[in-house]
């Protein structure tokens, strides 16, 4: 293993068809029209000395060190700002260029400390590079001069251009001493991060990079994406853990386990240390992006927090004994079957985690199909985007997003629903909001005022803030307008649509009552916005739908997917590049955790229980016969162990304690079961209620692959061995023999082979293709064997797109007088779901806890000021946490998120759900708010059971 | 599962399929109950609808029939 330095061609990649030969040093080389000569130089292997160009940025010109000769042209021109043209004869490399690059770098040097043997970025730095490239060898000017270096000048007095370092973000530090003023960081945060929160203040020799209005980094807008500090050429942007560790010296190419975006990342590594995590270029989701989760965020996999050693206890109030993995493994198989054989063979089941690898999932799912011989197999999907796999498939004919990434580059319109990328998916924002620089338009459909709505150089065309619970009913109003108004793409939609079903749902929409004006005192957007935001989207050219858990987490989430189907057909916007409809998947494995067979009705592949012959080829490979019944989705099995019929649950990686709605609910089912077997990194909340810990894997540790939102197969490496030892699916697998249903792998690529030997979609899938590829787009086969990025071209995968009739139907969920306002709630950047990672973390720095955000108004009719500690109450429960009063809420709706287990944001959510899929309804919770002094009762509750039922024995030392 | 649970989730089921006209609701609200609710589930259902099924939407109730009625023995 060597450290991964993936060429710098200097500027980006140009896509153009057109090609351009010309010379270079003699020799000819051909590249598209556009490229620059310095890029075009690259890929022939000549490096021409550069600092300000990166291609990562568009090129800017201004460290004049690129100069070149062009044969009949005066002068010598910067490479990078200069494109290719015909013929031309170009020298790299000339005396009078020397001279000048000398002559430019020692003017450089003159103003930069000679520190190098004991700076950061020794082994890592360009302008050492460079100086070494342009054989510099003395400093003429001296240093003494006016500089940026020295805290002091050379008489003694203050040197006033000197500023300290800043170390206020806890991942990085900025020494404006060691800046070159090259604005590779100011770029970076424009072109790729789009953020704008830095800037060059000054002019001339007092140029220098400001965060903000010349705040500290952590105080301005900066949002730590970590993209400046890697466009940093020197040691000025340097990540804190490569001034603590020094250079990493081998790298291994590997996959973010946060969101659903999948971004890859190089692990540069010291022996099994990581230094740091890097943004990898040839990552098909991310192109050399990343966030403040996947660039800074993985110190939890080292917390002192993590458990390590398996722990059985008798009962939850016991304390937990750590004991060997034999024991731990057959205690729970004892129990499992004990309780199956008193409560019956559908008495036990589990959950798998879109926090683990697809080999992990599919091998829990088959412990539960084939171990415990039921379909009692659900995944927190379930909870999130389980809305999307039913509308789309029933729509479209697949339980997955019709696009790539990538495809938003050719959008037009983006309408964007129920989604806060730039807080939730941040680097697929970042692409957004790229492509919106560009031009193209944005319409918001959000009862938030989210950043999207108006940013830096950000502003969307509409903005229709909705009242939740009404999504159904603005995207008929949309969907009439487009079919009342003749914007529908007829011609489209006869070839490639089910007619009668075109017909059925043509009649029903044209209706009046679907009308934006009849409308409108649902749904409270005024119907004029509603008809000029309909046009724009059908006629604006590429209509491109992005959406996220604010479409699918309600009563009428699955109706809502199959309306927003609806329009992308009647717009003739899927099949293409810039178009589709696209989930924004919550987590880094939710598709994968799917595809693979985590649905109690469905093997891997989506393909029914009951289906004979897909069942039978599951039973020949298992050699077990295998239920064709559906079984228990989560909320089903919650409400079936109140009951008393469901007694036992294997919970891999997930925190349902906590992340489930109607926390007291979910408590009481836990308390019923009489065993409960965790597989996680830390005693999270559901751990306070199980008798069997088994200690997992970090990401880091893990081999395998996630399937990201586009359905990218990514893979997963192994980047240091397991802290507790043994592989996930290797305890799991044994779990499974210990039930008396043999189970064994060598290693994890041996499950993705037989993944692909029983999932059509996965068949051309091994590991061994991807680490070929990089990655690929599922479906991988016979008939597309480097995989599918874009869906549906030239017609719907289930043959003809099926348009589905979508009334809408108020949810229950009412606010009244007791409870009049009504509760959303959301994930914000820095902090990660239900927090067990990024808590962990220094993220810690930009939220330490739960806020309820308020309008003012809202706020003034309660009497709460700012920060005031106030009880959020619904028919279900309450908790207190503190109030933020907020213009970006609209009047009667409240917001807040779930990342801290003491807030018990799910206290208050309710156990409605959605009607197709039981998924909950967390966007729509009537509740009150009211001036506290106290935590609630279940608060309380929680801080006794936080100590009561997480205790570790100490361990006895042996006589 | 709890009577009125099961009461509210049927009663969405329907709500959705009654859309598409009575006819083709009876099917698919059935064909989506057969699909989706594990045998326990079923077998609350079908109890109530043995006993009228009072509460229930009409479809579910003109859709009994298509509901597969879980084995015994296994529920």
């Amino acid at each position: 293993m060597t450290l991964i330095k993936e060429t710098d061609y200097g500027t980006p990649e140009v896509n153009s068809t057109n090609m351009v030969t010309l010379e270079i040093d003699g020799q000819q080389v051909t590249v598209p029209e556009g490229t620059s000569i310095m890029r075009a130089a690259m890929e022939m292997g000549t490096k021409i000395p550069k600092l300000c160009a990166t291609d990562m940025l568009d090129a800017f010109g201004s460290c004049r060190l690129c100069l070149v000769e062009i044969e009949g042209r005066k002068g010598t021109p910067a490479s990078c700002t200069t494109p290719v043209a015909p013929g031309i004869k170009v020298r790299t490399q000339t005396d009078r260029l020397a001279k000048l690059r000398k002559g430019v770098m020692e003017l450089y040097i003159s103003d930069h400390p000679l520190d190098c043997l004991t700076c950061a970025a020794n082994g890592d730095c360009e302008l050492q590079d460079m100086a070494g490239a342009v054989g510099l060898r003395e400093v003429r000017y001296g240093h003494e001069g006016d500089n940026h270096v020295f805290k002091t000048r050379a008489g003694g007095s203050a040197n006033i251009r000197w500023q300290p370092k800043d170390d206020s973000n806890p991942y990085f530090t900025f020494d404006p001493a060691k800046c070159i003023v090259c604005s590779r960081c100011v770029r970076a945060c424009e072109e790729v991060q789009g953020t704008f929160a830095l800037t060059i203040d000054g002019r001339g020799f007092d140029s220098h990079v400001s965060a903000g209005m010349d705040e500290a980094f952590l105080e301005s807008e900066c949002v730590s994406c970590g993209a400046c500090v890697q466009a940093c050429p020197t040691a000025t942007l340097t990540e804190k853990s490569v001034i603590e560790m020094g250079q990493p010296e081998h790298s291994v190419v590997t996959t973010c386990a946060y969101c659903g975006v999948g971004c890859s990342f190089k692990a540069e590594m010291k022996g099994d240390q990581v230094v740091r995590m890097a943004p990898y270029k040839d990552g098909g989701a991310n192109e050399g992006h990343s966030c403040v989760k996947g660039r800074f965020a993985w110190g939890y996999t080292t917390h002192k927090d993590r458990i390590t050693a398996p722990m059985i206890r008798e009962r939850i109030t016991d304390p937990w004994k750590e004991v060997s993995w034999d024991e731990a493994i057959g205690y729970a198989a004892s129990r499992f079957k004990a309780i199956q054989e008193k409560y019956g063979r559908t008495s036990i089941g589990g959950i798998t985690s879109s926090r683990c690898t697809n080999e992990e999932v599919f091998a829990v799912q088959k412990m539960i199909r084939a171990a415990f011989r039921n379909n009692n197999v659900d995944t927190c999907a379930r909870v999130c985007h389980s809305p999307t796999g039913y509308g789309l498939s029933r729509t479209f004919g697949t339980s997955a997003g019709t696009q790539d990434f990538k495809s938003v580059d050719e959008a037009d319109v983006l309408l964007l629903i129920g989604a806060n990328p730039t807080d939730a998916h941040p680097v697929f924002g970042s692409r957004m909001k790229r492509r919106l620089r560009e031009g193209a338009k944005l319409i918001v459909a959000d009862p938030r005022k989210i950043d999207l709505v108006e940013s830096a150089h950000v502003k969307a065309a509409h903005h229709l803030q909705l009242r939740p619970g009404t999504n159904v009913a603005i995207i008929n109003a949309l969907a009439h307008v487009i079919m009342t108004e003749g914007l529908e793409k007829r011609g489209y939609i006869e070839e490639r649509c089910d007619p009668v079903e075109f017909a059925r749902w043509e009649a029903f929409i044209r209706e009046e009552r679907n009308s934006p004006e009849a409308l409108e005192p649902v749904t409270g957007v005024p119907a004029p916005e509603v008809r000029a935001a309909a046009r724009l989207y059908a006629t604006g050219g590429n209509g491109a739908i992005y959406y996220g858990l604010g479409v699918t987490e309600h009563s009428q989430g699955s109706t809502m997917v199959m309306g927003m189907a609806n329009l992308a057909m009647a717009t003739g916007n899927v099949g293409r590049n810039g178009v589709g409809v696209n989930p924004l998947r919550g987590q880094n494995n939710v598709q994968g955790s799917c595809d693979m067979g985590s649905f109690p009705h469905e093997f891997s592949g989506y393909r029914h229980v009951g289906d004979d012959t897909v069942r039978r080829m599951f039973e020949s490979v298992w050699q077990t016969s295998l239920d064709a019944e559906p079984g228990l989705r989560i909320p089903n099995m919650f409400d079936a162990a109140i009951e008393g019929s469901y007694k036992g649950l294997f919970v891999q990686g997930e925190d349902i304690a906590q992340s489930d709605p109607n926390t007291k609910h979910v408590d009481r089912a836990l308390e019923a079961m009489e065993c409960v077997v965790v597989q996680d990194l830390f005693l999270n909340e559901t751990a306070a209620f199980a008798h069997v810990f088994l200690p997992g894997t970090s990401f880091l540790e893990k081999d395998g692959t996630f399937t990201n939102a586009e359905r990218r197969i990514n893979r997963v490496r192994m980047v240091k061995a397991p802290l507790q030892g043994k592989h996930e699916w290797q305890a799991v697998a044994e779990l499974a023999t210990a039930m008396g249903y043999p189970m064994h792998y060598n290693d994890a690529s041996e499950i993705m082979d037989e993944i692909a030997r029983l999932t059509p979609t996965f068949a051309g899938v091994s590991f061994e293709k991807l680490d070929l590829l990089g990655s690929v787009q599922w479906p991988c086969n016979d008939k597309a064997p480097e995989g599918t990025p874009l869906m549906h071209i030239g017609g719907f995968v289930r043959g003809l797109g099926r348009f589905v009739v979508t009334e809408f139907v108020p949810t229950e969920e009412r606010t009244n007088r007791s409870f009049p306002l009504i509760l959303t709630t959301g994930r914000i950047l820095s902090q990660y779901n239900v927090g067990a990672q990024t808590r962990r973390t220094a993220n810690a720095a930009w939220h330490t806890e739960d806020l309820l955000e308020i309008h003012p108004h809202d706020a003034e009719l309660r009497g709460i000021k700012d920060g005031a500690m106030v009880s959020v109450s619904s028919r279900v429960g309450a908790t207190t946490l503190r109030a933020r009063i907020s213009e970006r809420m609209p009047q009667g709706v409240v917001y807040t998120t779930f990342h801290h287990p003491e807030s018990g944001a799910n206290v208050i959510t309710t156990e409605n759900s959605d009607w197709a899929t039981n998924c909950p309804e967390y966007k729509v919770t009537a509740v009150q708010v009211s001036l506290s002094n106290q935590p609630s009762d279940w608060q309380k509750e929680w801080e006794e059971r936080e100590e009561e039922n997480k205790r570790v024995a100490p361990m006895v030392a042996a006589e | 599962m709890q009577q009125q649970d099961m009461l509210r989730m049927a009663n969405q089921i329907a709500a959705f399929f009654n859309g598409s006209g009575p006819e083709l609701a009876v099917k698919e609200a059935a064909e989506h109950i057969n699909k989706f609710w594990d045998p326990h589930m079923r077998a609350v259902l079908v109890a109530h609808l043995d006993k009228g099924g009072e509460g229930l939407d009409g479809t579910i109730v003109k859709a009994a029939a298509l509901i597969k009625r879980p084995k015994t023995a296994d529920a």
